[in-house]
Order: structure tokens, then sequence, then C-alpha cells
């Protein structure tokens, strides 16, 4: 957990005040919608189908119990009583009023939260694994290097307006579980062969009409270089990145069209010519951001406590949940816990603020205080004791958030859609709930493993449906709602892009068409053992497509 | 529309010369990028303070045999939204060390304005009178940076190691 200080403090209060005089000025005319739509945009405020629509930045996805009641009070005063976590591990809240904007946003500065940065032509929240600090697989908490990064690029005065919108993520992990090849800048902290640690640095990725993986411009990049080549490649893109086209101006498009080989040269060029200057980071600068990282007083534990087996031999669904959502922890006798904010039936990324609050309570008697917001759109308690994982489970349950389906067919990542969204094409939460329905036998998903959707409403992709081991993206065909099915995605090491079935289905088919997959991958697999997107691996697409368009 | 230096709105003094109309003598001009390029070896033995008006889409790089006589590089943003111009200003102020003005035209407006400064303008051509006006006003609005600019202002960094801002008493956010 970082903890803020009187300059970070000092920063999102006068963001406040700066924002409140511009609404003032909208309020009064004197500015017009046109010329506010900037200024509102460079702080998380979109003006969406039904009402202006708040994104608040939740840096690297790690959250205090102190900030997640705030969000409660901000979905119970200003809201319907309810927030929307995204897969960039920020939350919306879709109804506010204008009017209301600069009083919601003093609530959530007063505890070191605010929406700069989460929309808008700049860099957006800092992205990192949602297990950062807890992993086993980690070589160092890659939280410490997201918030240099996300300092130096808070309101930065040459990079407020780039092209397009940037996104970068940091990695520190074997196993990806932050999707760094889908950004447009990735960091991943490894070891060299002489034992340093630095990082890969990958460039160009990000989804939208024109998907691409980002590729590696350079294996290792030592950390004290770290903001000088971030400056470089944000230099190299605000120059010469597209912007005669939207549709063109995200860097993914130069370094495809440049070549990643002469895109590098240009940055190493810059590079060159800064990396020694006032950006060069010593080890007293890095010190002082990560002595500003707490971590947990944790007991001296042992794994498996013998209260912990009793509990799973005694009740079964609580051994299923253990199964499902609890992941080991870095430090003995301590486990991570996902929530699930996938219920049947319910809208994926939702939490109400009764959840919220409740759960805040939860982090404090069990987590250190501590929430994490992870970009498959669940939460996580990152520093459960094992000994009360039965009490934390019960009170899981009883609050709805203890759905046995991480990583299954019903753990639907998807964007709001047509029911809130101005850019949407098509809905997508009633497509994600249709199919949370047809697989509510947890047995049934059990079975067939893991097996990843993705749910976009329009071609921005907000869902990652491109990454997907089955891809959903709703089109507009002759003024009705139709669906493309895309099989085969991965957003972790493996990262690839899902390859399109066939013609697209209507709205009432995409629920039937999952179902047909579902069963074909049944069929198809050897046995239980093979996952979904192994089977998809060694068949291809073709047994999937016939099986899906042979009764269409 | 109002020329605002050093936190208020002045004549000014500069004369734009069009990219094939006559020279006038001895009073300060900005030439057009193009007609620089072309006539630069007489117009820097000229009498009288030298500008050029520099496009976003070009190479500052260029510029850099030139540097020494010019006494203002004017930089263009077209549109509000577009940006290459702080990222010219930053590369001649900090790695081709330009110590002339640097003036920020086009659609330049008040929420711009702490940008600017920071990427390293001191000279301002606002699109609205009232943008002009409150100029002082606005720039007061941040008294705090993350990181290094051109404006030479301590970043956050470097103040919390001097130990000017570290926190009396830490408060969990």
């Amino acid at each position: 957990m970082y903890i803020y200080d009187s300059i970070d403090r000092t920063l999102v209060a006068e963001r406040v005040a700066e924002f409140r005089d511009q609404v003032a000025r909208r309020l009064s005319g004197e500015l017009t919608e046109d010329e506010f739509k900037p200024l509102r945009l460079m702080n998380g405020v979109y003006l969406q189908l039904h009402a202006y629509m708040l994104r608040i930045a939740n840096p690297y996805g790690t959250l205090s119990s102190r900030q997640l009641r705030q969000l409660a009070h901000v979905a119970r005063r200003y809201d319907r009583g309810y927030g929307h976590f995204t897969t960039r591990q920020n939350i919306q809240f879709h109804w506010i009023k204008l009017e209301q904007l600069p009083d919601a946003m003093a609530d959530l500065a007063a505890v070191g939260m605010h929406g700069m940065q989460t929309s808008g032509n700049n860099v957006r929240n800092i992205t990192t694994d949602q297990w950062a600090g807890v992993a086993p697989d980690e070589i160092e908490d890659p939280r410490i290097w997201a918030e240099i990064i996300r300092q130096h690029v808070t309101l930065h005065p040459e990079f407020s307006f780039m092209p397009r919108k940037f996104k970068i993520c940091v990695g520190a992990a074997s196993h990806d579980r932050a999707a760094l090849r889908i950004h447009d800048l990735a960091f991943r902290l490894h070891r060299n062969a002489g034992g340093e640690a630095g990082f890969e640095v990958m460039v160009g990725g990000g989804l939208g009409r024109t998907p691409y993986l980002a590729q590696t411009i350079r294996p290792f990049l030592k950390k004290c270089d770290l903001l000088s080549y971030v400056e470089a490649v944000l230099r190299t893109y605000n120059q010469f990145g597209r912007r005669d086209n939207i549709w063109k101006a995200r860097i993914k498009i130069l370094v495809h069209d440049l070549g990643a080989e002469a895109f590098a040269k240009e940055v190493e060029a810059e590079w060159q010519s800064i990396k020694d200057g006032p950006l060069a980071l010593d080890a007293a600068t890095v010190a002082e951001i990560a002595s500003r990282f707490v971590y947990p007083d944790y007991e001296a534990l042992e794994d498996g406590p013998p209260e912990l087996a009793a509990a799973r031999r005694a009740d079964g669904r609580f051994d299923r949940w253990v199964n499902n959502a609890v992941a080991n922890h870095k430090k003995s006798g301590y486990a991570i816990v996902t929530l699930s904010l996938k219920p049947e039936g319910g809208t994926p990324g939702d939490a109400t603020a009764v959840q919220m609050d409740a759960l805040a309570d939860l982090a404090d008697r069990y987590s250190f205080g501590e929430i994490r917001i992870g970009h498959e759109q669940n939460l996580a308690l990152p520093h459960v004791a094992q000994r009360d994982l039965p009490a934390v489970w019960r009170a899981l349950d009883a609050l709805g958030l203890a759905t046995p389906n991480i990583g299954l067919v019903s753990d639907i990542i998807s964007c709001p859609g047509l029911d809130y969204c101005s850019l949407a094409n098509a809905r997508s939460i009633p497509i994600a709930q249709e199919i949370t329905r047809r697989f509510h036998d947890l047995d049934r998903q059990r079975d067939l493993g893991r097996l990843h959707i993705n749910i976009s409403g329009c071609i921005n992709a907000c869902g990652h449906h491109h990454v997907g081991h089955i891809g959903i993206l709703g089109v507009e065909k002759n003024g009705e709602e139709f669906y493309q099915i895309t099989l085969g995605g991965e957003a972790d090491d493996h990262a690839v892009l899902g390859t399109l079935i066939g013609p697209a289905v209507p709205y009432a088919k995409v629920a039937d068409v999952v179902e047909d997959i579902a069963a074909a991958y049944l069929d198809l697999r050897t046995g239980p053992d093979e996952l979904f997107i192994d089977t998809l691996k060694r068949t291809g697409i073709e047994p999937f497509r016939e099986r899906v368009y042979a009764a269409r | 529309m109002p020329l605002v230096e050093n936190g208020r709105i002045v004549e000014d003094r500069y004369v734009r010369v069009a990219a094939d109309g006559p020279i006038p003598e001895r009073v300060p001009i900005i030439v057009p990028a193009q007609r620089f390029l072309a006539e630069a070896d007489s117009l820097v033995r000229r009498d009288g303070s030298l500008g050029v008006d520099w496009p976003n889409d070009r190479r500052v790089a260029e510029l850099e045999p030139w540097l020494g006589h010019l006494a203002l590089i004017a930089l263009n943003f077209p549109k509000f939204k577009d940006g290459r111009a702080y990222s010219q200003a930053r590369l001649l102020r900090e790695t081709y060390s330009f110590g002339g003005m640097l003036r920020a035209t086009g659609e330049v407006l008040r929420d711009q304005f702490h940008f600017l400064v920071r990427a390293g303008f001191d000279s301002f051509e606002v699109k609205k009178p009232a943008d002009a006006a409150v100029f002082a006003e606005v720039l007061a609005r941040y008294s705090v940076y993350y990181q290094p600019g051109a404006d030479g202002r301590a970043p956050a960094l470097r103040r919390r190691l001097q130990g000017g801002a570290a926190p009396k008493v830490r408060e969990t956010a």
C-alpha cells in the first residue's frame, strides 16, 4: 500500500479546485460543451447515453479499506448505490450529475483518489499484476516501478495531448497476470544472465479495430533507465504518431508502419540523449518511493493449518470455493482470495455500496486493510491467513461474493455495452447474464474447466474480446444487434489474438453458440485434463466452426 | 489575439513576414519556415531580431545550425488537442539549449498554460482575451509537480529527497 505524502495530497486537492472552476464555467455557459469536453475528459468524466460517467483511477489495482468505504459513499450519495470495476483496474460511476461532480471528486480526494488521466489522450492508469507484492512467482514488487511511472506521467507537461490514449503496464512475475502484450508500452521485470533485475520493454500492443500484440524492442533495460526510456518512447510517439485519423492514432499503428526495428532505433537515439540527464533514477530516489509502500506485519504461520483442512472436509461448498478462488501466497500460512464479481445473472464487475462497505470491514479484519482489483473485473483480498479462510468464506458467501467461478465459463469479462455506452453498437451485459444462466450448474462449469469469455459491445474492444478463449464482439447490421465470435485468444504469457469463426449471429443466438462451442470441446477433448484452449490448439477452429454453423 | 509575456499582456514587437513579401529593415521579424531555410544565410546577417515560425510536423533538429542567431521560435498548436509542439519546445530547450523566446501560437487556451510554461514556452498568443487576462491566476493553480520540466522547478522526487516536503504525519490514503 502506497502512502500519500503532502505533495501527492496537494496535487490532488489543486486538481479538484481547478475542476470545480471548470464545471462552474460550464454551468454558467462560459464554456461550451465542446470546450468543456477535453477538460472533463482529463478528469475521467465522460458523457454517456443517459448521464455523465466518472471513472476513478486505482493505481496498479490496490485499494485501502478506507478508500473502498469512500467509493461506497460516493456510490450511495452521488450515484445509484453501485459502481462498476473495469478491465483497467478502475471503477466507474455511471449516473453522476454534472453539478455534483466537484463534490464527489473532493470526497474522493480526501482519501487520495481522483479521476485524473482515466480518459483523454494521455498516459492512463498504470496497471500491474493484481497479486503484486504477494505472488510467489514474482521477483520483486512491480508496484514500486508502476508508482514511479505514475508520478512521472501525472499532468506531464509534454504528454498530456498525445495522438491518442496510452496504456502502460508493469509485470514482475514468471506468469503474466496483467496482459502485458496488449499494452501500448509494457515492462516485464526479470533477471538477466548475470542475475541483475531489469526490464524487458514491449511496445505497440492494443486491441480495438486493428489489434496487435506488443513487440519487444529491448530485452533488458537497467532499472535506473526506466523513466528516461518511458520519456523517449512517449516523445517519439507524441511527435510521429498519426493525428489525421483517430482509428490509426495509437502507437501500435506507428510501430507497425515504421516496423518495430525502425521505431526502436528512433527511441534509442532519443534515449541516448536524455538517459544521463535528470530522469536517471538513483538508488535514493527509488528507495524513497519504495519506503512509502507499507507491507503487512505478517504473523509467523505454517501452511495448511488443521482448522482449514477440517472445514474443507466438513463443508463441500467451502471446499469447492477454496479450490477455485484461493491462491498461494508468498508468505507461508497466508493466501490470496479472489472475490467473484460475476454472480449468476449479474453485471460483470458491478459491486454495490453495501458490498463495498462490508468488504472494507472484512479487509480490515482479515487482510491488513487491503483490497485488490484485477483486470478480469474481480476483486481480491491479498493477505488472508489460511486459518481465517472459513470465516472469510462465510462472510463473502453472505455478501454474494463467493461464487466459485474464478477462471470458469461464467467469469466473463465484459464492457458496459449499449446499456450505458454511447460508442457501443450492441448490448454486452445481457449477453453475459444469459451465458451465466445457461451455465448456472457449477459442476458443469467445473467440468468445462478454465475458459475465458470476453465480450465487447463495439470494435473499441473494452471487453478485450480478441484475447478471450471465446471472444464476442457486438456489431450492428441493418439496425439490429449481431455478434461476431472469435476463438483461441489469450492474454497471458502466450498472448495471441483469436480467430473469427464465421458470420455474425443475432443477439438471441449468442448463448446457444457458446453452448455449442462448449459441447464441441467436451466431445473433442482427449480427457478432462485437456483444457479448452489446449483442445482448440490441437484441433484448430474447424471442428468448432462446423458445430456452430452446421445447424444454422 | 492578445500576447502574454512575463505574465502580462504586451504589444507584439515582431512583424510577421509573408512567404514572398518584402522584409522590413531593423524591426524584429518572424519568417515562415520554408523561407527561413531558403534565405537563412542572408537573414542571419540582417540587422534586427530574427524569429522563425516552425510547423509542428517538422523536426526541430533542422534548426540546429541557426539556433544561435534566432531570438524567437514560434511553435504551433493548430488544435488544442494537437500536442506535438510540447515535444518540440522541450527538445529546443533541453537538448539544443535554445535560450531565445519560444512562442506558443494557434489554439492556445487557458487550460494549457501550465503545460506550456513547464515545456519551456515564455511567449503566448492567447486565443481568447478572457483567458489572457487570467494568465497569472491560472498558473498559480498548481504548486507541486512530479516531473522535471524545462522551467527548472524542482520535481516531487527531488523535493522529497531534500526533505522539503516530507510529511510530518503520515496518513493512510
